[in-house]
């Protein structure tokens, strides 16, 4: 066989040529040089592999975090509700009773109707007896690999045990190591059930011999997080003093009612999920908030503030708090004052919010991404009006708003509407703003529970920094943005040397950070997709060095190379990325005529990124990025209809107006949330009029001007079999996203 | 645009471009978002942007931005050194038919294909030296079910569009 191209430069060693074959010699030099190039080549390669995975985590981060700012979104819809909820008397929704069911305190009994509940002899899961012992457990591990569910009458039983022995629990459990064993620490879940059974394959089951603690967010997100969650009470219970569980930030019934634990338990428990529902309210704020180790290392979900102060933690009532977004009951009187000094400052826009968020923008640790925070999403929207506002006082105590008020126009809820009477008969304060002056001028028990949800949201929701100095943490809405000096502070007050936290997603399944008295543990792999990261867990022993235990979790069984994994991550990235472009279509394409006046549908690469990135506000690298979103006329220039070419809606309806589309697309998981506290009884009906009020009400609190016609129009439109209620499953699916190259569906939400 | 003609008309917006993309790839490893990235870093954003340096162009193109014994690179140098490089391509890529023939030169028996043990002694022996783990990779992604890897095939399997 001969080369059929030229020879390069470098001269051959002879060639010798024989009737049978060919025997090449060649000199050393030369094969060392081949080596080299070949080395070089494949080098190269790789390195614009990590280059691929790099963006593509950056896409799944940036687009998670704009998620997030839909969260405070919601919160401001609610507190916009509690507002105008006089106008909803009479024919409207009964929305506000639905929202604020009577917040039952978790530390009371619930009745308990699991005893009177009758398991078919056809069920063939496990049989639960209490108390739990070692065939239990495994039972239930059996059981979840194959797929069953657990039979809801043990399902209460478990969550009743569960709750009588967490409240004997401290807020803080202090923990020994030993020489014999080691204590093995988990971070986030997020319902992978994959996961964990790989760490308890990995590690060994809990046991008396295998201590474990786990980091909180064990629930949301992930398609097992009833199976996660069931495990770990179960074990909870069989081990009570080598089993800890921590609280995360996702152990909160409003988080789960958005990112999924609230619709997967309504899903696999249609007939008592109402009664198990409450019940895991109950539970998730009487988890401990902090677990430490030989008083030396501290583990908690989220991190710390400047204010953090482990013994008044200690103190505080925990199940207070059934909700970081929901600011703790206040009195009626209290209230009084509140609300109508919420009124007039109402009247005063916040200039001062931009200002004040200047500097703390450049203080905050994700320079880049605060950009993202300040999202005009091209709506009408009103300046922020609560605690940000121009008093001075604002400034130092808005540290913990969870609603920051420094992302101008989007969250905030209109000027009221002239009411003429002020909601007297609202007996409950959900605020999730902190207001700064409200505590000013309340009394001192007031300012005591203010401190105390500080305390406790600090604690689940604080992210580490690496500037010196504690900021608050704008992106989540909550806690704060520490820096390594307010870390060395706390560990030297308190006798401390660690600080283990988990809370966010890392590639190796850990980081070390503040010069390695911070470690960020995150134990569900593959959480953006397959391939996207890995999942670490932490071994501790008697000497506090911890060891590190990596793993991937995988679909299938054959190992999958890094291109592969990078592939697969990639194309979900920009299914995700794309979708993203398409519920912002009209914003995005009145930006490209801006500057295609004389609409020849191209416009110049830079122009097509600065529409992107103004519209989006999602800090990518949008021309490395650009072949995989839209295409390229012959000169170069962008041909930016492209950019929707194969995307559509899931049915076709008639009378809905692309704007109307859009901005349903746009807030499709904030509507089904909505849409399930409405549905009181769960049956996944809701009447015509309800879905007609409820969007109105949205509608006016996102500043958007929908036409009533269109409203009606579109809830007629919807009612498919005309009976006066709505499948808002159906509804939901319309106003899917549908990615038209697909033969099958893309997930969307819940991953 | 610079369209094929004499690149001496490099526009405004042109450089500009080529800034963005700069940027871009040094600030995918700017985990502190301080401009700053750790000088190991260095080789793969070079890569990443289509460059083919030689390790010897490497260490010197790292010496002459390097910040004094700390271990990272600020973007201030990089961007218009690497910009420059970008402009005057300086370190094309080699071409596919070059890499063929050099696989045809470890292909001592001509046989259109290297074994894996070949290919370990070779990539782990000679030249600059594989790691372990590149070895693996590499073998799990270029190997066939019979350990042979036909390196004419695998070519055009890992090459890359040029970008601009």
């Amino acid at each position: 066989m001969g080369c059929g191209t030229s020879v390069g430069t470098e001269t051959q060693g002879q060639k010798v040529k024989t009737d049978e074959s060919v025997v090449k010699t060649t000199n050393p030099a030369l094969t060392m040089k081949a080596a080299v190039l070949i080395q070089q080549w494949y080098r190269r390669y790789m390195a614009r592999l990590e280059m691929r995975r790099r963006y593509t985590w950056n896409i799944f981060q940036s687009i998670e975090y704009a998620g997030e700012q839909d969260q405070l979104q919601l919160s401001s819809f609610f507190t916009f509700m509690l507002d105008n909820f006089t106008q909803l008397n009479g024919n409207g929704p009964d929305l506000i009773s639905q929202l604020l069911d009577p917040v039952v305190d978790p530390w009371l009994d619930r009745e308990s109707s699991y005893s009177q509940i009758l398991v078919p002899d056809s069920y063939t899961g496990p049989r639960l007896s209490f108390p739990l012992s070692v065939s239990d457990t495994n039972a239930l591990l059996c059981a979840f690999k194959e797929q069953q569910t657990l039979h809801a009458k043990y399902l209460l039983q478990l969550l009743y045990e569960t709750k009588k022995l967490l409240k004997q629990m401290p807020n803080i459990i202090q923990l020994s190591t030993s020489y014999i064993k080691d204590i093995t620490i988990c971070g986030d879940l997020h319902g992978r059930l994959d996961d964990l059974l790989l760490i308890f394959y990995k590690n060994g089951l809990p046991s008396a011999d295998t201590p474990y603690v786990f980091n909180g967010d064990f629930v949301d997100r992930g398609k097992k997080s009833v199976e996660v969650i069931i495990l770990l009470f179960a074990f909870l219970l069989l081990y009570p003093d080598h089993v800890h569980l921590n609280r995360g930030n996702h152990e909160d019934h409003i988080m789960n009612l958005r990112y999924g634990f609230t619709k997967e338990v309504m899903q696999k428990y249609k007939t008592h999920g109402h009664e198990i529902l409450p019940l895991f309210q109950d539970i998730f704020s009487l988890l401990p908030v902090a677990t430490v180790i030989d008083g030396k290392i501290l583990i908690v979900h989220g991190g710390i503030s400047d204010e953090t102060d482990l013994d008044f933690l200690s103190s505080i009532e925990r199940h207070k708090l059934k909700s970081a977004l929901r600011f703790p009951r206040c009195s009626f009187e209290q209230l009084d004052i509140s609300q109508s000094y919420r009124k007039t400052k109402r009247l005063k826009s916040g200039n001062s919010s931009h200002s004040s968020s200047n500097s703390s923008r450049n203080q905050s640790k994700n320079q880049k991404r605060s950009n993202q925070r300040n999202t005009q999403r091209g709506l009408r929207r009103q300046e922020s009006n609560s605690s940000a506002s121009s008093s001075s006082s604002s400034s130092s105590s808005s540290s913990s708003s969870l609603c920051s008020p420094r992302t101008p126009s989007c969250l905030s809820p209109h000027p009221c509407h002239p009411s003429p009477s002020l909601p007297n008969t609202v007996n409950i304060q959900h605020m999730p703003f902190l207001d700064s002056l409200l505590s000013a001028r309340q009394p001192s028990p007031s300012q005591r529970r203010e401190r105390e949800w500080k305390q406790i949201v600090d604690i689940l929701w604080s992210d580490p920094k690496t500037q010196e100095g504690c900021s608050p943490n704008t992106f989540r809405g909550g806690g704060c943005y520490f820096g390594p000096d307010i870390t060395q502070k706390l560990l030297l007050q308190h006798g401390l040397q660690l600080l283990i936290r988990s809370h966010e997603c890392k590639q190796e399944g850990y980081e070390l950070c503040h010069g390695g008295q911070v470690i960020t543990l995150f134990s569900a792999s593959n959480y953006y997709e397959e391939g996207s990261n890995r999942g670490a867990y932490i071994k501790l022993g008697r000497e506090l060095v911890p060891r590190f235990y990596q793993y991937q979790v995988s679909r299938t069984t054959r190992k999958l190379t890094l291109t592969q994994r990078v592939r697969a991550a990639e194309s979900s990235a920009f299914r995700a990325l794309k979708e993203k472009l398409f519920s912002h279509r009209s914003e995005l394409m009145s930006g490209f005529q801006q500057f295609d006046q004389n609409n020849t549908g191209v416009v110049s690469v830079s122009d097509w990124a600065e529409v992107l990135e103004s519209v989006l506000r999602l800090d990518l690298p949008w021309r490395t990025l650009r072949p995989h979103l839209c295409r390229l006329a012959a000169d170069g220039s962008v041909e930016y209809n492209s950019c929707f070419e194969d995307m559509g809606t899931g049915v076709s309806l008639p009378q809905v107006t692309p704007n109307l589309a859009e901005t349903l697309f746009r807030f499709r998981t904030d509507i089904e949330i909505i849409f399930n506290i409405i549905d009181k009884d769960h049956s996944g009906l809701i009447s015509n009029e309800e879905f007609r009020q409820t969007w109105r009400l949205f509608s006016a609190h996102l500043g958007v001007d929908i036409d009533d016609r269109a409203i009606d129009d579109l809830a007629r439109s919807i009612d498919f079999n005309k009976d006066g209620s709505i499948d808002f499953t159906e509804f939901l699916e319309a106003f899917r996203v549908v990615h038209k190259l697909d033969s099958k569906d893309p997930h969307l939400s819940g991953k | 645009m610079a369209e094929g003609i004499q690149r001496a008309d490099i526009s405004a917006s042109d450089v500009h471009s080529l800034h963005k993309r700069v940027k871009d790839a040094f600030q995918a490893f700017d985990y502190e978002m301080n401009n700053t990235v750790d000088v190991r870093e260095i080789t793969t954003i070079i890569y990443s942007l289509g460059c083919f340096p030689s390790q010897k162009d490497i260490h010197e193109f790292i010496a002459e931005l390097e910040e004094d014994h700390t271990g990272s690179v600020h973007l201030d140098k990089f961007l218009p050194v690497m910009t420059n490089v970008l402009m005057e391509h300086k370190f094309p890529s080699i071409p596919e038919d070059v890499l063929i023939q050099a696989f045809e030169v470890l292909d001592k028996d001509s046989k259109g294909y290297l074994d894996s043990e070949e290919m370990v002694e070779l990539m782990t022996k000679e030249g600059e030296s594989f790691t372990q783990d590149e070895m693996t990779e590499m073998l799990m992604a270029l190997a066939d079910h019979e350990r042979r890897i036909y390196y004419k095939d695998i070519i055009c399997q890992l090459t890359f569009d040029q970008e601009i």
